[in-house]
């Protein structure tokens, strides 16, 4: 698979190297008579308990700037053409799971075939988190999906990024399950008016 | 009678202190000092004479600034009215067998009245009141919310917005009557200026990704936010016009909810050191990030920097969400109770907050002796994000 995907990222002349799969190691313990080792007391389970994780835009990628505000003003919206590409994540998370490269495929390859469309990236939370906190997560997943985006060859001009924080959940229960459906990103399609 | 021996063993204490430092022992009491957030006793008053919402009225604000309500003999000072049409009141201390208030009101309401006696009683006694301070809010959920002004208790509230969009985060403006606040009525989240006389507004930060989180400088010149402009989430700076844009951090973690430290100087955010989640500071004019240690309280956020500059409210999250205090230096995080969102009112002692229990309201905190009383409902959606105007 990650064959493939350095192949994929040759080929479409995307500058930056094949990364290779990043194994999480367990937390460590920090040194010192008396210190304690971080907290974790929600046991976030994508860390740290042997998933692992491929960042895809590669650990060492820059910021890619944004487009202007508005450069897809009075585009058409459609939410449904890629809603079933939706991505998920971890509790307080904002890496892209190695189990979500199909869905980015799917979506870098919708946007190769329709060549005047863009996207729009919607990250999400779920409710355990304090509101400010919350929207900027939502938007730091939706930036490392699009970031994984152009890694896939996408022109970052394509891609655009939204936060909701967790003012839009999908499901409105207070369930693990439920949780876990709310942190997501979504894709918007969007065509030129 | 135990409440008085508990006030004397209290006063004792007090003069006890002042004389350590070499205090004359007639020197005015500071009743306003604690140490230790949460566990001050309230000063005992007793109430007589007000009735319905004049009563209500100083009730309320006293009890939210640390009072408490006992019977004549054993109360500090005596507080007494009448309220036919107009209110008139009067305080006695009834320690020093002296008049601190004694006064008739009229015009405005009878609650603008009752707020006005219990803030001339606190000016007589050396603190500073609340009775007619502001908040601004979020109101409403989900896909559609708008913004609000109110008295610091919820009543008389106005409108601000009618978007039908998303708003987020109102921060007053210092020396202005008007706000900033996130809007999505754009499409990109954005931050606005909004000019509450006239009601216009403008944007402050109108940029790709999302624009979130605005905080005015207290000198009214500078506002922080966070930006994915560039294509992380970082802490900016730039003029309260948003002009002459500055970045402050640049890093890959997602910092958060930005607050100025009294004199300028510090900007105080959610943020992460070595992949811990921590309450951090930077110098306002650019530098190196701190972390603010709050004592191993878990996923700190939405910091707010008291008045004074002494303490530093903030949520912390086990669970459920906790009000919390931090002294400004990082010493002495305590928990104080169930909410989050923090806003510290002027007398740097009452916090506003909300809580999402009972579909979403706020209260008020008085922190040293942790009474709470909860806030009048704004309009009907659940209300948020308080933001109490200095």
């Amino acid at each position: 698979m990650a064959v493939g995907l350095a192949l994929t990222l040759v080929g479409s002349g995307c500058k930056h190297a094949p990364v290779g799969v990043t194994h999480i190691p367990r937390r460590p313990q920090t040194g010192g008579p008396g210190e304690l080792p971080p907290e974790n007391p929600l046991g976030n389970p994508g860390e740290g308990r042997g998933l692992i994780d491929k960042n895809i835009g590669g650990p060492g990628s820059p910021g890619i700037p944004e487009n202007p505000a508005g450069s897809h003003d009075g585009w058409k919206q459609d939410a449904s053409a890629l809603a079933e590409h939706t991505v998920h994540f971890a509790y307080d998370s904002s890496v892209v799971r190695s189990s979500d490269q199909g869905n980015l495929a799917a979506v870098a390859d919708y946007l190769k075939s329709n060549t005047a469309a863009a996207v729009e990236v919607d990250g999400h939370c779920d409710e355990r988190g304090t509101d400010e906190y919350n929207r900027s997560l939502g938007e730091r997943r939706a930036l490392a999906v699009r970031e994984a985006l152009v890694a896939l060859g996408v022109d970052a001009g394509r891609v655009d990024t939204k936060s909701y924080g967790r003012d839009k959940p999908i499901d409105l229960g207070h369930s693990e399950a439920a949780h876990a459906k709310n942190r997501r990103g979504e894709f918007i399609v969007l065509t030129p008016p | 009678m135990k409440k008085m021996s508990e006030l004397k063993n209290t006063l004792a204490l007090i003069t006890l202190g002042l004389l350590a430092t070499g205090s004359s022992a007639h020197a005015q009491i500071d009743i306003n000092f604690y140490t230790s957030p949460g566990n001050t006793p309230p000063i005992w008053v007793s109430l007589s004479g007000l009735t319905g919402e004049a009563a209500e009225v100083v009730r309320f604000d006293l009890y939210v600034q640390g009072f408490n309500f006992t019977n004549a003999d054993n109360a500090q000072y005596l507080i007494s009215g009448s309220d036919n049409g107009n209110l008139t009141g009067r305080v006695v201390d009834n320690i020093q067998k002296s008049t601190k208030v004694s006064k008739s009101y009229s015009g405005a309401s009878l609650r603008r009245q009752a707020h006005k006696f219990v803030d001339d009683f606190l000016e007589a006694i050396g603190r500073k009141g609340i009775g007619s301070s502001k908040i601004a809010l979020k109101v409403g959920s989900g896909g559609s919310s708008e913004i609000a002004v109110a008295d610091f208790d919820g009543h008389d509230a106005s409108n601000v917005t009618r978007d039908g969009s998303i708003v987020s985060a109102p921060c007053w403006v210092p020396g202005k009557f008007a706000l900033d606040y996130g809007s999505y009525k754009l499409g990109n989240p954005a931050i606005f200026m909004h000019d509450l006389a006239t009601g216009a507004r403008k944007t402050v930060a109108y940029y790709g990704g999302s624009s979130m989180s605005p905080a005015v400088s207290p000198d009214g010149r500078k506002v922080a936010m966070i930006l994915s402009k560039d294509g992380w989430m970082d802490l900016y700076v730039a003029n309260a016009d948003g002009t002459n844009l500055k970045r402050l951090t640049k890093t890959k973690e997602d910092e958060s909810s930005p607050c100025w430290s009294p004199d300028g100087q510090w900007i105080c955010f959610a943020g992460k050191i070595k992949e811990r989640r921590t309450l951090c500071k930077i110098p306002a004019a650019g530098g190196a990030v701190q972390a603010i240690s709050v004592g191993g309280l878990p996923s700190p956020s939405e910091p707010d920097w008291s008045p004074d500059g002494k303490w530093i409210a903030f949520t912390v999250q086990r669970g459920d969400f906790e009000i919390c205090v931090v002294s400004a230096d990082g010493k002495g995080a305590t928990e104080l109770v169930a909410g989050e969102d923090p806003s510290w009112g002027p007398n740097s002692r009452t916090l506003i907050f909300a809580n999402r229990a009972g579909g979403g309201h706020l209260s008020l905190l008085d922190v040293p002796t942790k009474q709470v009383k909860d806030v009048a409902r704004v309009s009907s959606g659940v209300n948020s994000q308080p933001s109490w105007a200095r």
